[in-house]
Formats: C-alpha cells, sequence, structure tokens
C-alpha cells in the first residue's frame, strides 16, 4: 500500500504543458476539445450509428406521412414492436462482438441458438418429456456451451481459423436441428414463462423504478471509480460530466419509459409499460461492458485482438482466453434465439440461419471491427437497433422485402466506408490491424 | 571489479544438427550497458531468447546474482527481474500506454482493476526514465511514433523493478532524433542501477552507450572488450572474422 499518496481532492487539475498528463485534466472545455480531437483520430466510437439512426428515424417518419398519409412509425405501440423485434438481433450482436474483439468470427451464432432452441421445445413438449421448463433452459444454455466448448477448441488450441470451423458448424447444426425437430412443420412454443419474455410488460411504476436504478447504478460506478483515482492521486474528470451523463441517462430513458407507459392499445384492453424485454437485455449490456471495462478477461480480448504474439509475451493465457470468449459467445447467443422465439411463439428447423449476418453487419455498422481489438458491447447493440429500424420501417411502408436487403446492405457498406475514411484522414491506413 | 549481475559460461544451443551457440561466455553488470553485436546468423536472438526463457539452452551455465540459475519458461526469467524488450515490440495498437505497460500483470482490487493505481506508477516510471514526449499515459499506442512506441516497451521492462532489461535493436527503425532520445533512455537506465544488454547493428549508437562490447561470430564469443579499449575498425574486423581479439576476456 502508497500510504504517502495524497488524499486531496483530484477533480479538474490544471492541463500543464510539459508535463505527463491523463488526458482528464482541465474543466468541460478541456474534456469537449479532448474528444473533438479522439474524433479527429478516426476514434469515432457508434457516433456514426447514433447518427444514422436519428437520420432514419427522421426519414421514416417523414415517408410514413409522405407515402401512407399517417403516422405509423412513430407511434408508443411501434416504439414498442420495435424494441422487442430488436431484442434478437441486439443480443445476437452482442453475443458476436465477443469473438469479433479477438479478430475472430462465429458463423454458427444463429444455428447454435436454433440447436438449443430445438432442444428446448423437444424437452419442454406437453406430451412429450414434458421437463420444468428453467431446467429445460439450463439444458439450452448448457448446449451453447458445449458448441462454444467446441469450437473453441478447434480455434483456440488446433488454431483453423474461426471462419472455416464455424462455417462448417453453420452447415452441420442446422442437420443437428433438422434431425431434433423431424421433417418439417413449425413447432410452437408452450412454455408461457419464454412466451412472456417479449410479450409481456411490466407494471407502470417498475419502468421508473428501473430508471431509477439505472440512475444509481451509473452514479455510485462514477463515484466508486473517482474515489480509487482520487485515492491514488491521479487526476479526475471535472465532476460536471458525471451530471451530464445522469442528464442524458435521465432524459433519453425518461422519454423511453415514458413513451413506453402510455395506453397504446387499439383496442379495449390497455396495454402499457415497458416490456420486460428491455431490463434483461439492459442488465446482460451492463454484465458485458463491466467485465471488458474492468477485468482481466476482458482486457485480455481487447489484447489479443490488438496484438496476439504481445499478448503471449506479456504472459496473457491466450488459449484460454480465446477458448472462454467462444464459449460466452455461444451461450450468450442461445439467448438471443431465445428471444426470438419468444418474439415469433414458434420454431422450424431453419430456426437461427438468417440472423447471423444481420449480426455480424449490426456488429459492423456499430463501430466493432471485424480485425479485432476495437467495440464496445454498446456499439454493437446500436448497430443492430440501426438494422431493426431499417426492417421495422421499411415494413411499415409495404415495400417488398427485397428493398429491405438491399438498403441494410447498403448501410452496411456506408457504415464500413465512414469508419475506413475517417481513419485514412486521420493518417491511418484503411487496412487496420 | 564488481562481479557480474549475470554470467553466461559454456552456453550451447542446437536446433538440430545446427550448432547455433558454441559454449558462449557474457557477463553483464549492474548499472552498465553491454553491448552485443555480430553479424546476422552469429547466434545473438539465440541468445537471448535463452536469456528470456523462450527457448532454453541446451547447456552451460547460467549465474544470476552468482547463483546458479535455469531459465526454462519466460516465467523463470521474469522472477529473476530479467524483462527482454523485443524488436517488433510487443506492444497492442489498440489498448493506452497504462494499459500496454501494465499489461499481463495488472493491479486489481477484488476482481476488477485499480485504473487510478495503475496509472499512477505508469506516470512514475516515465518519469523517472525523463520521459518528455509522451502527452498522456491514457494515448493509445497506435497514435505514438516510432521512438515513443520504444519508450513506452522500455518503460514497460522496467516497471516492476527489474534488474537486467534486454534491449534487441531499439533503434533499428528510428529517425536521428528519436535515436537519440532512445539511446539517452538506455543511459538513464543503466544510471538507476539497471543492467543493460543491448543489441545493435549500428555501432556508432554501441560506441555511444556500451560500457562493454561483446561481437558473437559463429556461435562463438571472439571478444569481450571494454569500449574506451577499442575502435570500430576493430569490432567490424572481429564482427566479420576478418580480425582475431587477443586480449584478455573484460
Amino acid at each position: 500500500m502508497t500510504t504517502s499518496a495524497p488524499k486531496t481532492d483530484t477533480t479538474s487539475l490544471p492541463a500543464e504543458g510539459g508535463f505527463i498528463g491523463s488526458g482528464q485534466e482541465g474543466g468541460v472545455l478541456d474534456q469537449v476539445r479532448a474528444y473533438f480531437q479522439r474524433l479527429r483520430h478516426g476514434d469515432m466510437g457508434a457516433l456514426p450509428a447514433i447518427g444514422g439512426l436519428i437520420a432514419l428515424v427522421i426519414l421514416f417518419s417523414i415517408l410514413s406521412q409522405v407515402m401512407l398519409g399517417q403516422q405509423y412509425f412513430l407511434t408508443e405501440r411501434n416504439f414498442a414492436n420495435l424494441m422487442t423485434q430488436a431484442a434478437s438481433l441486439v443480443m445476437l450482436a452482442m453475443a458476436l462482438t465477443l469473438t469479433i474483439l479477438l479478430g475472430e468470427i462465429d458463423l454458427s451464432a444463429g444455428v447454435t441458438s436454433g440447436v438449443a432452441i430445438s432442444t428446448f421445445v423437444v424437452l419442454t413438449k406437453p406430451d412429450g418429456i414434458a421437463m420444468n421448463w428453467m431446467l429445460a433452459l439450463t439444458l439450452a444454455l448448457a448446449v451453447g456451451v458445449v458448441i462454444g466448448a467446441f469450437i473453441g477448441f478447434f480455434v483456440a488450441f488446433v488454431r483453423i481459423p474461426s471462419f472455416v470451423v464455424t462455417l462448417g458448424l453453420f452447415i452441420g447444426l442446422q442437420g443437428v436441428t433438422l434431425i431434433l425437430l423431424g421433417d418439417g412443420g413449425v413447432f410452437r412454443i408452450q412454455v408461457p414463462e419464454i412466451l412472456a419474455i417479449q410479450n409481456s410488460n411490466m407494471p407502470v411504476w417498475a419502468g421508473w423504478v428501473m430508471l431509477g436504478i439505472m440512475l444509481v447504478v451509473s452514479f455510485a460506478t462514477s463515484m466508486w471509480d473517482r474515489r480509487r483515482r482520487a485515492r491514488a492521486g491521479v487526476p479526475n474528470r471535472t465532476i460536471a460530466l458525471v451530471w451530464i451523463k445522469l442528464a442524458v441517462i435521465a432524459g433519453v430513458g425518461g422519454f423511453v419509459v415514458a413513451v413506453l407507459s402510455s395506453n397504446r392499445s387499439s383496442s379495449v384492453k390497455v396495454i402499457e409499460g415497458v416490456p420486460i424485454i428491455l431490463p434483461i437485455v439492459l442488465v446482460i449490456l451492463w454484465l458485458g461492458t463491466f467485465m471488458l471495462d474492468r477485468t482481466k478477461f476482458g482486457r485480455y480480448i481487447y489484447a489479443i485482438g490488438g496484438n496476439a504474439e504481445a499478448a503471449r509475451r506479456s504472459g496473457v493465457k491466450v488459449v484460454a482466453i480465446r477458448w472462454c470468449a467462444f464459449i460466452l459467445g455461444s451461450t450468450l447467443a442461445v439467448l438471443s434465439g431465445v428471444f426470438s422465439a419468444s418474439k415469433v411463439g414458434s420454431v422450424n428447423a431453419g430456426f437461427g440461419t438468417d440472423i447471423v449476418l444481420s449480426g455480424v453487419a449490426a456488429a459492423v455498422v456499430g463501430g466493432v471491427s471485424l480485425f479485432g481489438g476495437r467495440g464496445r458491447l454498446l456499439h454493437a447493440a446500436i448497430g443492430a437497433l440501426v438494422i431493426a429500424v431499417i426492417a421495422n420501417g421499411l415494413g411499415l411502408l409495404n415495400l417488398p422485402a427485397g428493398v429491405n436487403y438491399i438498403v441494410t446492405g447498403g448501410v452496411l457498406v456506408l457504415a464500413a466506408t465512414v469508419d475506413a475514411v475517417s481513419r485514412v484522414r486521420a493518417g491511418g491506413t484503411i487496412l487496420r490491424t | 571489479m564488481d562481479a557480474p549481475l549475470i554470467e553466461l559460461s559454456g552456453v550451447v544451443k542446437s536446433f538440430g544438427p545446427v550448432n547455433v551457440l558454441k559454449g558462449v561466455n557474457l557477463k553483464a553488470y549492474a548499472g552498465k550497458v553491454t553491448a552485443l553485436v555480430g553479424d546476422n546468423g552469429a547466434g545473438k536472438s539465440t541468445l537471448i531468447k535463452g536469456l528470456a526463457g523462450v527457448q532454453p539452452y541446451d547447456g552451460g551455465e547460467v549465474r544470476f546474482e552468482g547463483k546458479v540459475v535455469h531459465l526454462h519458461t519466460p516465467r523463470d526469467a521474469s522472477q529473476l527481474g530479467i524483462e527482454v524488450v523485443y524488436q517488433d515490440l510487443a506492444l497492442c495498437d489498440n489498448l493506452d500506454i497504462v494499459q500496454n505497460m501494465f499489461l499481463g500483470r495488472e493491479e486489481v482490487r477484488g476482481i476488477t482493476f485499480d485504473e487510478g493505481q495503475m496509472e499512477r506508477e505508469a506516470s512514475e516510471t516515465l518519469r523517472s526514465l525523463s520521459v518528455r514526449t509522451v502527452k498522456s499515459v491514457r494515448q493509445k499506442v497506435s497514435s505514438l511514433s516510432g521512438g515513443q512506441r520504444q519508450t513506452v516497451a522500455i518503460a514497460r521492462s522496467v516497471l516492476k523493478k527489474s534488474k537486467l532489461v534486454v534491449l534487441d535493436e531499439p533503434t533499428a527503425a528510428l529517425g536521428v532524433a528519436q535515436t537519440e532520445q532512445v539511446l539517452n533512455l538506455v543511459r538513464t537506465l543503466a544510471a538507476q542501477g539497471v543492467a543493460v544488454i543491448i543489441i545493435s547493428h549500428n555501432l556508432q549508437d554501441v560506441f555511444q552507450v556500451a560500457d562493454y562490447i561483446n561481437v558473437l561470430y559463429l556461435g562463438t564469443m571472439v571478444a569481450s572488450i571494454p569500449t574506451d579499449q577499442t575502435t570500430s575498425d576493430d569490432v567490424v574486423g572481429y564482427i566479420t572474422g576478418s580480425k582475431t581479439y587477443d586480449g584478455a576476456s573484460a
């Protein structure tokens, strides 16, 4: 323990010249200036995705008004719909981000969830095994663990490119789903608890409690970090930034909860409250971000994605980290499948084959680099929202399904271009390693 | 003269039928810079990898602080306080300076990082090496120049009070001003009591910083001389094998 560390307040130290700083000195203006400098260095983060999201929302609300003569897009009901439609993709994009950060890819994430959900359906069929749903869900997650361990073994130990291993599983696991479910047919999910995930709402008061918890947790972690930094005697960012962050959460969160708290039913039956999928996704997002930002496992994922050899020489157990990342990725992918099955209410033999590339696209649109080492879970989630908004908005306009694919593809290329151009302008190269 | 911090005697290493090191002797002293020179294929890298524990020697004796030690894994080496800064630097571009300096040995409390503590130690280490060119310890390594990267890599090696730092071609890809910075850093390092072994092809650099020069020729140490008792021409002669050193071993 260093008892000599100054215990004084280290907020807003002056930004001295010639002194090795930490980029946290100075007031709000200095911080804003530093942020723009990072932007100029090509460190755009999720900014393009957020901009795109806002642009799309404006575009679709105008198009809905102009083409259909009525606002279908910017309504409370569609807002809630969008949330449940996006949940599965958000989850999958986050699951894929874990492996993409390593510079790997998991093409089998979608079909992995297909096998797991099929297992769940077979186990819980009332006229079959009729297993307790919680036990069955645990076994379904275990299927994700096993498949992730299988992929991880070949990728981490045998060092086969993950593209090849997971492409093989992408093909093979579709067969497993087919055999599990038998030929043809659609299998209904008959577990009310699973259906509730995507089809039930929390009481209105619970939505506000949720927002309160988010504010408290955010404030507590910020203050905790500041206390640790002050104890070590290193500068803290000006406290104004904490208030700004809280204000943003309160503003955006308050708006979302308020919209979702109003009655959005078109019939007599009242439909109101935050869909329960929202807190579930937020908790997973928070836990995942905590892991990536604050624990060795997360840091080593970034390090391996940045320079695996450097990580190895620094004593990082590269093989074990890669392996664990694939296991965790596959397990989270199963959750994405659970959300999707809950939304649709049924499972068929082709479950999960379409969604995986959308998941990769979502991560890339959000600013997660396919070369590894760069990106955050929140960015992937925002990217998934962009893709979900496109599907939702175009669907409401009654445009043919083909348009959706074309626009989504265009947005993906556009997002990748914005990223690449910002890097080139910052003096880097397009091919980031 | 003081006892050497590390002393290799009769170290041998072969890959199949090829004898790369044929009984090499090498000494390095605390607070001194020991240069290791030799042409390509002389065995410099093999000698260093043995010190780092990456490729253990087949035979011979390594004495560290007078005691016989065995370097079988990188962990053995780092436990003794031996750190190697590789030519290709081994930094993660996507992480910042603090994260790179602490990679693999992060300060944690419970399960989460103590970022403040790490940041402080990193700044202190950089300051103790009189580094002035880095603006913020939270800069991403990708935004640093070649010289700054080398600085970070060297600072990383002394972060945990290492006793022997091995630098593999630290100035190979640098410009004039940056080379000067790194060489100053090497002197600072030695002044702090660290034993430094520096590998270089650039004899000008070697003569500028080294206290001792060791010449490896085809797997044999053909000369070990204090820098002030030799000339650049002689050293070139030893490296190419056109001259033979017949003085006493330093």
